[in-house]
């Protein structure tokens, strides 16, 4: 549809990620055996090879490790709501784990409701879940 | 053991003209980039036995050999990631022409991206890793993906937008020598740099490559027969291709260190393989599909320390006369944009002494393939 947001196109290690997220529930790969996390998601862990997986919960908290801001030419729903922010947040618990998102000004807020020149590297952020399930973020509150 | 290293040369290269939109096929473009370097190497089509290429590259081996009369083929190989694959093309001929897995190798790439679709206007073929991580929220396009790291790199090195034009401009002012650049006629300034469009802050119109129509070739020989062509031959001395451990293409965003690209892995291998180092190179073509690129490669191929690239670019480095002159047709971002296979063969036009912006003297050129994805890198000597 040219109208609308791109849904995310899972693969069979992702599809977890996508339904905890469905749930308002952020989750991380986890190797079952070593306990290091991994992301993206995969079948084997890079660290101890091990076949054995779980999906970890996550406090959704984190920090803006950078951003952009796209103008056109975009696809035309994102060219409707340009200039919006794109930002990847380092998690807190594992800062090598970094999720592309959006700053939101509340849960279900559109893309572009944070004027562009608000956004910081370096702000604390919190997972918010709007009703197509996607992970997006929102600035702490002091 | 017999390495690559001096074993083969390239002996001849070719080019259609570049436009925003050309008239003929990609097919037809390739068959006249490659019979135009044949011709420039001084061997018949009939006694071309290898053929390497992106894997990006619409026209197979198939077509081109029956349409150009190539005779039997021993070697073909393509070369994934897009133009991180350019100077793999040759590396591959170089290895198999050197091990006796052929005798005349051609690299090509042909490309109608000026004329053509942007790929990332197409929703139907989103590749499910790790496009379903980043496209859902609006990082579309490859400029989105480098704009990412190249905040990251402006926030954590102090690198500013001046950096940026830095190379764009040394890269414009080469293509204002170079009749064949698209960016002949068209010098650029600083005010129209500062005052461009945004693409996707922090990067702007003139941080982004041309969107072009045009195909390239060169050949591949021995050594030995090189030196009965009619060009000076341009030795390749060293070539790597470099894929470093967690790495994730060009959204690198899932590993310890993201500014620390795939340079840095080819980088080691070429200059384990070279006898000189980055002080004795006296040109070099960096993939240019953004301005960021430049400054990433330069530290990744050992010309500055780490977060020292931006610095590297001040005082007209780049330039002629400068530390360091690169990309002297004009690059990606100047004079055509058509995978990097340009800068190949500029890499040969300055060690024959041919450049339209000559480096005098030039005998060694660092030739690299795009940073940020999966890469590969050449070091030509005359």
């Amino acid at each position: 549809m040219a109208d609308t947001l791109l849904s995310p196109v899972p693969d069979e290690d992702g599809a977890p990620f996508w339904e905890y997220a469905g749930r308002g529930e952020l989750r991380v790969q986890a190797c079952a055996d070593c306990g290091e996390l991994r992301f993206p998601p995969r079948p084997c862990c890079p660290h101890c090879r091990s076949f054995a997986s779980e999906w970890r919960k996550v406090s959704g908290k984190g920090r803006i490790w950078s951003y952009v801001v796209p103008h056109p030419p975009l696809l035309p729903a994102y060219a409707a709501r340009a200039p919006y922010n794109v930002v990847v947040v380092e998690l807190a618990e594992a800062p090598c784990i970094r999720l592309v998102g959006n700053l939101v000004a509340a849960d279900g807020a559109p893309l572009d409701s944070i004027p562009p020149d608000r956004v910081r590297i370096g702000t604390r952020v919190q997972v918010v879940f709007g009703a197509d399930g996607l992970p997006r973020w929102v600035a702490e509150q002091p | 053991m017999a390495g690559l290293k001096d074993a083969t040369a390239i002996a001849g290269i070719g080019q259609t003209a570049f436009a925003k939109r050309l008239p003929e096929s990609e097919k037809a473009l390739a068959c006249r980039a490659i019979l135009a370097a044949l011709d420039d190497a001084g061997v018949a089509p009939g006694e071309v036995d290898a053929l390497a290429s992106y894997t990006m590259e619409e026209t197979d081996e198939v077509e081109v050999a029956k349409a150009l009369g190539l005779g039997d083929l021993t070697f073909f190989s393509k070369v994934g990631y897009g133009g991180g694959g350019s100077c793999a093309t040759v590396a591959h001929l170089a290895a198999a022409v050197a091990t006796g897995q052929a005798t005349v190798g051609v690299a090509w790439r042909s490309r109608k991206r000026g004329s053509g679709p942007r790929p990332w206007r197409n929703t139907a073929v989103q590749l499910p890793t790790p496009a379903q991580w980043t496209r859902p929220f609006g990082l579309l396009r490859p400029v989105d993906e480098i704009g990412m790291l190249a905040r990251r790199y402006m926030h954590e090195y102090g690198a500013t937008r001046d950096h940026f034009f830095n190379v764009a401009l040394a890269c414009r002012n080469r293509a204002n020598q170079n009749p064949a650049a698209i960016m002949y006629e068209r010098p650029l300034t600083r005010e129209m740099y500062m005052t461009s469009r945004w693409i996707s802050e922090p990067l702007c119109l003139f941080d982004n490559c041309l969107e072009t129509d045009g195909a390239l070739a060169c050949v591949i020989v021995s050594a030995e027969r090189a030196r009965d062509c009619p060009h000076r031959p341009v030795y390749v001395h060293a070539a790597a291709q470099g894929l470093p451990a967690q790495h994730h293409g060009m959204v690198n965003y899932w590993n310890d260190d993201p500014l620390t690209g795939p340079a840095w892995t080819a980088a080691r291998h070429l200059w384990k393989h070279a006898d000189f180092t980055p002080d004795d190179v006296d040109v070099a073509q960096i993939y240019d599909a953004f301005t960021p690129l430049i400054p990433l490669s330069l530290e990744g191929y050992g010309f500055c320390g780490r977060g020292e690239g931006a610095a590297f670019t001040e005082g007209g480095a780049l330039e002629i006369g400068g530390r360091l002159p690169v990309n002297t047709a004009g690059g990606g971002l100047s004079e055509a944009y058509v995978h990097g296979f340009n800068l190949i063969t500029e890499g040969v036009k300055q060690l024959r002494g041919t450049g339209t912006a000559q480096v005098p003297g030039a005998a060694t050129c660092l030739v690299t393939a795009g940073e940020g994805v999966p890469t590969s890198a050449l070091l030509l000597r005359s």
